[in-house]
C-alpha cells in the first residue's frame, strides 16, 4: 500500500524514573508481563505490516530493543531497529532516519500507545482526503484509580488533565488547530482565517493526540529539513502543519490539488468535473479565486481519526498510565492481553505455586514460576516471573516485576515494584515505585515515595 | 400503484410480475433485464455476448489463482516515464475544433525497477545478537543530527504464504480463496490432462460446426469471446499459447465456460441466500445486512449503512495485493465522496492508469492474462464498495477488450505505455470531448429569454449552460432539488458565481415552477436500449411533469452511457442508499419522530438511488453522435456495442472527408457509415437527407434537426 511504518521507541524515559533504567528502556516495561512495545508491533502485524523501522534512543537502549525483538518475532516481522542519541525529540529521531524513508506515506507510531486501534483505520483516512497528516485521536483516558480514588496523591489528581485542545470542522474529519501541555498555559490562539474558511469549529478538550501520525513522506521531510528547531512531532511539527493549512508553504509534489491539472484543456475539464462532483472541503473554497476560477492559494490538508470510545487507547508515558495501563489489560481491555482468563478471570500460570490459604482475585495475573506463602491475598495486581513472596502478603493494585523477593507479612498498595527488588520481611509500601535491584529494609513503611538505588 | 400503470401500453404486465415475486425462491427470469431474445439472431447475439453485455452487474469472475500470489512492487516515482504522446490536433469542421489526436507514443524506453532493495542494503544489516551497532558514519545527515542506521534485527524467512498463516487469522479469506484456486492446479494427473484434451477437441468439433468455417478449431475453443470473424492474426497467435495455458489448467472448464456463455448471467440477486453467502465469503468488504428492507427491493444489496467504511479501513494493509490508488478511489465511492457518472468513471479510469503503471508482469505469465485478471480484482473490489455504474462498465468492457488485443510481441513497458495511452484516450473522446459535442448541440436549443429547468447535478448539463452563458444567450436556470443529497445547492453555487441568473426550489414545487419552464435539460446515468432514461431518483417526476406541461425534455448523456439492457421499471436494477438519510432531518434534530425506530418490524425505509424515466417523457436524447429521439437508441448501442472505440480521427468523415466520403447524414444528427459495415446503412442506403425517416419524426414531435453536410439545420414543429 506504499506505506512506511515507523515505530518510535522512545530510550529511558525521565518521567518514568525508576521504572525504567538501562537495562531496561521504556519500550520493554512490562505491561502485563509483556514489554509494552509488542502490543504496538502486534497491532501492527495484526494488520500485515510485516516491515518495520523501530527507531530507539541511545545505544544501551537499542541494543536491548533489538535483541528482545529478535528473540520474539523471529520469522513474524521484519524489524530494523534504528539508533539515534538520546535527547533528539521525536522529530529528530525522524530527521536521522528520514533517508531510509522511501514511501509515498510513513506511519508513525509511538512505542508506548496500547491500543487496539487498527491503524489501518489512520491511514485509511489520510489516503482518502490526500491529506499531508492524519493523526489519530482518541478520549482521554480516566486516570487514577476508579474505586479508590481518593487514595491516589496530589500530584496525580492534577496529572490527568493534561488540557490537550483540539480544535476540528463540523464534520470532524479535518483538524483545525490543537494544542498540548505547555502551549495551554498561554492563551490559546486561534489564526481567523481558518476560522472564516471553515465558519464552524468544534473544540474539544476532552481528546488527547494518540501520537500515530500518518504523514506524506515528502512533507514530513520537507519541513524537517527546514525547520530545523523543531523537536517534536507532537509540539512542533502537528502544529506547524496545522497552522499553515491554509497558506501552505511546503511544495506536495505531485500534489493531488490544482497545481499540476491545468497543462491541457482536457485535464482540466477532467479535472473539473472530478472537482464538481465531490462535495468541496474548506480547503478547496478556500483556495479558489473570488471568482471561483483556478486555484489560486496553496492549502494542505490536516485530517484526523478519531478513535471510537469502545476503543482502548492509552499511552504510557507516565507511572500512573503504567498502573492504569496494567490494570485495564488484565481487566476491562482484557483482549488485549492475548491471554485466556481462568474462570476466575484471572491468569495463574501452571507453574505458579500457592501456598495455603491464598487467594488471588479477579483481574491479577501470576506469572510463570512465581511462589506464594501462605495466607497471602492478591488483588488487581500483576505479579511476574519468578517473584519468591513469603507468607501473609498483601498485594493489591500493584505491579510487581520479574525476580522479586517479598518478605514475610508485607504489605503492598498502588505500588510498582521493579525486578530483582528485595521486600524485607513487614514492610509497607503505599503508592511507591521501587527502583531495579532496590533493597528495601525490614520494618519500614513507605508512601508515596520513589525508591532507587543512586546510579553513579 | 398497480392499476395505474398497467394502463401504460408498454408494459407487458406477465413480464412486469417477474419483477415484484422477487421472494421467489428462483432467480428471476431473465429476459425481463437482457436484451430482448439475443440467441435467436446470430449478429446480434455476437455483438451482446453474454459475458460482456452484463458486465456492469454482474459478479466478476473469481480472482485468478496468481494475484493473491503476487505481491505488487510499487515503484511510484520511476516505473515507467509518463508517456508523452505527440498530440497532433486536427479541425474537425463544424463539429469540435479541437481533438487530440492520442497517436500511440514513441516506444518508450521505460525502466520498470522494483524497490525492494532500497532500505536493508543502506543500513548496516547485521543481526542479531551480536551484532554492532555502530552507526554508519557515511551516511549525510540532512540535520545536527546524526543520521543513524539500520539493523535488521528480525527477518522473516518464510515464504509469504506460509508467513501469513503464522499471521494467525489475518488472512483466512485470502487463504481459502487460494485454496480453492489452486486445486486445479495440484490435479495435474495424467488423466485429466488425457481428459482435457478429449474435452477441448470435442469443444472444438462443436465449435467448428456452428462457426461453419475453417477456423483453426483450437482457437475457436479458446476465447469464444474474441472468436468474431474479423480478427487480427496476432491474436490469433496470442489465443494459441491461450489454449496451451487453459489445457494445462484443466480442460473442461473451458467447455463449462462454453456452455455458460450461452445463457447469459442472471444478475445477481440479494435475496438468494446462498447466493448471498458465497459473495460475502468472496468479499473484501464484509458488509452487515440491514434487517428492516423494502420486500420489493429485496433483490438490491443494502447492507447497514456506516459498517463498511470501518472494516474497509482497518483492512487497509491486508489489502496489498490492491493498488493504493484503487483503494482511494474505492474509499471515495464508499465514503460518498466522488459521486456522478462521469466522475466516478474519471476516478476509475486514472486509477487504473496508475495501477498499470506501477504494474509489472509476473514471471511465467503474459501481460494480457495476468492483467485482466488483476483489473477484475480490481473491479470485483470497487463493486464491494459501491454497486458499478453503466458508465463504468462500459469503461470497463472497453480496458479489457483494449488489454486483450495487446499483441503478445509488444514488450511489456510498450503494452503499458498503449494502455495508458488507450485509458487516456477514453477520458478525452468519451467524456471530454463527448460532452463537448452534446454542449455544441444543446446549446443550440437554448434561445434568448428561455427558462430552463435542470434537477440534480449533472456535470453535461452545467457546461452547456455554462456555455450558453458564456455566449451571451439570456436565459435564466431553475434547479430542482431534492432530499437527501442536495446536490443541486453545489451546482447552484457554481452557476451563481458564474453570473446566471437562478432559481432554486425543491422537488415539491414542481408543479408550479414548471408553468414558467420553457426547456428541461436532464442529465443521465444510463440511457438504455428502450429509450427508458435510467438517472437520480426524481428525474422521472420531472421528466412527467414536464410532459404533462407539453414542455421539452432534453436528456444530455455522453453515449459511453448507453446500454443494450431494456428496462421497463426502476425496480429490477436500482441502487439503495443509507436509509437513515431520509429519516434524519439535517439540521433540524427537533424531527426526531422516527428515532430508533429503524429497528421496528412495521417500519421498512426506502431510499432509492435511481429511477427510470419511460421514453415516451423524453423528447429528445443529446449525445455526442447528435440529436436522436429515445427510439433510436438502440442504434447507437448497436453501433457501440460492437466494441469499436470509435475514434474521430479514423471514422469521422468531418475529420478526414476522403475516407469516409460515403457516410450518410440523417435526421437528429445521426451520421452513418456504410463503410464502416455499420448496420445502419441498411435503413437508407445512399439516400440524400431529404429522406426523413416518419418513425423517427413522430416520436420527437418538438424539434428536429437535419444535418446536411455538416450543417445542422433545426426545424420545429
Amino acid at each position: 500500500m506504499d506505506f512506511q511504518v515507523v515505530v518510535l521507541a522512545g530510550g529511558t524515559s525521565k518521567k518514568l524514573v525508576p521504572l525504567v533504567s538501562k537495562e531496561v528502556p521504556k519500550a520493554l516495561l512490562p505491561v502485563a508481563n509483556r514489554p509494552v512495545l509488542s502490543y504496538v508491533l502486534e497491532q501492527l502485524e495484526l494488520s500485515n505490516i510485516k516491515d518495520l523501522i523501530v527507531v530507539v534512543e541511545g545505544a544501551d537502549a537499542a541494543l536491548c530493543v533489538g535483541g528482545w525483538i529478535s528473540a520474539a518475532y523471529v520469522d513474524r516481522l521484519h524489524v530494523e531497529v534504528a539508533t539515534v542519541p538520546e535527547d533528539v525529540g521525536t522529530a529528530g529521531a525522524l530527521r536521522a532516519i528520514a533517508h531510509h524513508l522511501t514511501a509515498k506515506d510513513v506511519l508513525v507510531v509511538s512505542g508506548d500507545l496500547v491500543s487496539d486501534v487498527p491503524p489501518g483505520a489512520v491511514t485509511a483516512a489520510h489516503r482518502r482526503h490526500d491529506a499531508v497528516v492524519t493523526a489519530m485521536i482518541c478520549s482521554v483516558p480516566v486516570s487514577g484509580l476508579s474505586e479508590a480514588g481518593s487514595s491516589g496523591a496530589k500530584d496525580k489528581t492534577k496529572k490527568p488533565g493534561r488540557y490537550n485542545i483540539i480544535g476540528m470542522d463540523p464534520t470532524k474529519q479535518f483538524l483545525l488547530h490543537i494544542a498540548t501541555g505547555a502551549e495551554l498555559e498561554k492563551d490559546t490562539r486561534i489564526r481567523k482565517s481558518i476560522l472564516r474558511a471553515v465558519g464552524q469549529m468544534d473544540i474539544r478538550a476532552d481528546l488527547m493526540d494518540a501520537h500515530m501520525y500518518a504523514f506524506n513522506r515528502s512533507v514530513l521531510q520537507e519541513v524537517l529539513d527546514q525547520k530545523d528547531k523543531f523537536q517534536s512531532l507532537k509540539q512542533d511539527v502537528l502544529p506547524y502543519l496545522v497552522r499553515s493549512q491554509l497558506k501552505s508553504e511546503i511544495l506536495i509534489n505531485g500534489a493531488p490539488q490544482g497545481q499540476q491539472a491545468k497543462e491541457n484543456g482536457n485535464d482540466k475539464v477532467s479535472y473539473r468535473i472530478l472537482a464538481n462532483a465531490s462535495t468541496p472541503s474548506f480547503h478547496e473554497l478556500y483556495a479558489l479565486g473570488p471568482n471561483g476560477s483556478a486555484p489560486v492559494r496553496r492549502t494542505h490538508k490536516c485530517c484526523v481519526y478519531i478513535a471510537s470510545n469502545s476503543k482502548y487507547c492509552v499511552r504510557l508515558n507516565s507511572i500512573q498510565a503504567f498502573m492504569d495501563i496494567n490494570r485495564d489489560v488484565i481487566g476491562e481491555a482484557n483482549h488485549l492481553s492475548g491471554y485466556n482468563f481462568s474462570a476466575q478471570n484471572n491468569i495463574i500460570h501452571p507453574s505458579a505455586e500457592l501456598g495455603s490459604k491464598t487467594t488471588v482475585g479477579p483481574h491479577c495475573m501470576l506469572g510463570e514460576g512465581s511462589q506464594m506463602g501462605d495466607k497471602c491475598s492478591v488483588k488487581r495486581s500483576v505479579i511476574g516471573r519468578h517473584c519468591r513472596i513469603g507468607s501473609n502478603v498483601k498485594v493489591v493494585n500493584s505491579v510487581v516485576m520479574n525476580h522479586v523477593t517479598i518478605g514475610d507479612g508485607c504489605s503492598i498498595q498502588g505500588s510498582v515494584i521493579c525486578s530483582n527488588a528485595q521486600l524485607q520481611e513487614r514492610v509497607a509500601l503505599k503508592d511507591c515505585q521501587v527502583g531495579l535491584g532496590y533493597v528495601v529494609s525490614a520494618g519500614c513503611e513507605y508512601k508515596g515515595e520513589s525508591l532507587a538505588r543512586k546510579e553513579k | 400503484m398497480d392499476s395505474r400503470r398497467s394502463s401504460r401500453a408498454v408494459i407487458d404486465p406477465k413480464v412486469r410480475q417477474v419483477g415484484f415475486f422477487t421472494s421467489a425462491p428462483l432467480p428471476p427470469d431473465r429476459t425481463q433485464s437482457d436484451p430482448p431474445d439475443p440467441i435467436r439472431s446470430p449478429p446480434l447475439a455476437d455483438a451482446s455476448s453474454p459475458g460482456n453485455s452484463l458486465s456492469p452487474v454482474m459478479i466478476p469472475p473469481p480472482r485468478h489463482p496468481s494475484d493473491s500470489l503476487l505481491r505488487l512492487p510499487h515503484s511510484p516515482s520511476d516505473a515507467f516515464p509518463p508517456p508523452s504522446p505527440t498530440t497532433t490536433t486536427t479541425s474537425l469542421g463544424d463539429f469540435s475544433d479541437d481533438v487530440t489526436a492520442a497517436s500511440s507514443p514513441p516506444p518508450a524506453a521505460a525502466r520498470v525497477r522494483g524497490r525492494g532493495s532500497s532500505v536493508k542494503q543502506q543500513g548496516a544489516a547485521s543481526s542479531f545478537p551480536g551484532g554492532g551497532f555502530e552507526v554508519p558514519p557515511s551516511v549525510k545527515a540532512p540535520s545536527s543530527v546524526p543520521a543513524s542506521g539500520l539493523t535488521t534485527v528480525s527477518v522473516v524467512k518464510l515464504p509469504p504464504g506460509i508467513s501469513e498463516n503464522a499471521g494467525g487469522s489475518v488472512s483466512v479469506e485470502v487463504q481459502s480463496d487460494r485454496a480453492l484456486n489452486s486445486k486445479p492446479l495440484k490435479e495435474k494427473t495424467s488423466k485429466a490432462e488425457r481428459r482435457a484434451i478429449q474435452e477441448a477437441q470435442r469443444a472444438a468439433k462443436a465449435a467448428a460446426k456452428a462457426e461453419g468455417i475453417k477456423t483453426p478449431a483450437v482457437t475457436a475453443l479458446a476465447n469464444a469471446k474474441s472468436a468474431k470473424s474479423t480478427k487480427p492474426s496476432p491474436q490469433r497467435n496470442d489465443s494459441a499459447v491461450v489454449v496451451a495455458a487453459s489445457e494445462k489448467k484443466g480442460g473442461d472448464r473451458s467447455v463449462e465456460k462454453d456452455r455458460k456463455k450461452d445463457v447469459p448471467h442472471p444478475r445477481m440477486q440479494y435475496d438468494d441466500k446462498s447466493r448471498v453467502q458465497k459473495l460475502k465469503k468472496r468479499s473484501v468488504v464484509k458488509p452487515t445486512e440491514a434487517r428492516n428492507r423494502v420486500e420489493l427491493f429485496r433483490h438490491l444489496p443494502q447492507y447497514e449503512h456506516g459498517t463498511q467504511l470501518p472494516v474497509l479501513q482497518s483492512k487497509f494493509f491486508q489489502l496489498d495485493t490492491l493498488h493504493p490508488a484503487v483503494y482511494k478511489v474505492g474509499l471515495q465511492y464508499l465514503s460518498g465522496d466522488i459521486c456522478g457518472g462521469n466522475a466516478r468513471c474519471i476516478a476509475m479510469l486514472q486509477a487504473f492508469q496508475e495501477a498499470i503503471r506501477d504494474y509489472s508482469t509476473p514471471p511465467a505469465k503474459t501481460l494480457s492474462r495476468d492483467l485482466t485478471a488483476k483489473i477484475s480484482s480490481y473491479v470485483s473490489f470497487l463493486i464491494d464498495c459501491r454497486p458499478l455504474s453503466v458508465s463504468m462498465g462500459n469503461a470497463i468492457r472497453f480496458l479489457k477488450s483494449q488489454i486483450a488485443k495487446i499483441p503478445i510481441s509488444l514488450s511489456e513497458s510498450e503494452a503499458k505505455a498503449t494502455l495508458h495511452s488507450d485509458i487516456e484516450r477514453f477520458i478525452n473522446e468519451k467524456i471530454i470531448l463527448a460532452d463537448r459535442v452534446i454542449v455544441k448541440h444543446a446549446v443550440t436549443k437554448i434561445r434568448d429569454g428561455d427558462v430552463l429547468l435542470t434537477y440534480g447535478s449533472s456535470s453535461a448539463v452545467e457546461m452547456i449552460l455554462q456555455h450558453a452563458h458564456e455566449l451571451g444567450k439570456q436565459f435564466r436556470v431553475v434547479i430542482v432539488d431534492s432530499r437527501p443529497k442536495h446536490e443541486g445547492k453545489l451546482l447552484l453555487r457554481r452557476l451563481v458565481r458564474k453570473g446566471l441568473s437562478c432559481t432554486y426550489t425543491h422537488i415539491n414545487a414542481i408543479s408550479y415552477i414548471m408553468h414558467e419552464v420553457t426547456r428541461v435539460f436532464l442529465g443521465a446515468s444510463s440511457v438504455l436500449s428502450n429509450g427508458t432514461v435510467y438517472s437520480r431518483v426524481g428525474t422521472a417526476c420531472v421528466a412527467m411533469v414536464a410532459y404533462g406541461f407539453h414542455i421539452p425534455v432534453l436528456v444530455c448523456c455522453e453515449a459511453y452511457k448507453f446500454h443494450e439492457r431494456v428496462q421497463l421499471d426502476s425496480i429490477c436494477s436500482n441502487e439503495l442508499g443509507d436509509p437513515d438519510s431520509i429519516s434524519k432531518v439535517p439540521g433540524r434534530e427537533d424531527i426526531n419522530h422516527l428515532d430508533g425506530w429503524d429497528k421496528s418490524e412495521n417500519l421498512q425505509l426506502l431510499n432509492l438511488i435511481y429511477d427510470a424515466t419511460p421514453s415516451d417523457y423524453v423528447s429528445l436524447i443529446i449525445t455526442d453522435y447528435g440529436m436522436i429521439p429515445p427510439t433510436s437508441v438502440p442504434v447507437i448501442v448497436r453501433e457501440y456495442g460492437r466494441g469499436q472505440l470509435w475514434i474521430y480521427e479514423e471514422c469521422d468523415p468531418l475529420a478526414s472527408p476522403g475516407r469516409c466520403s460515403d457516410a450518410v447524414f440523417f435526421v437528429d444528427g445521426l451520421i452513418f457509415y456504410p463503410s464502416q459495415h455499420l448496420v445502419l446503412s441498411f435503413w437508407f442506403p445512399d439516400r440524400p437527407p431529404s429522406g426523413l425517416n416518419n418513425d423517427l419524426l413522430e416520436r420527437s414531435d418538438n424539434f428536429v434537426t437535419v444535418a446536411e453536410n455538416g450543417n445542422f439545420t433545426n426545424f420545429e414543429l
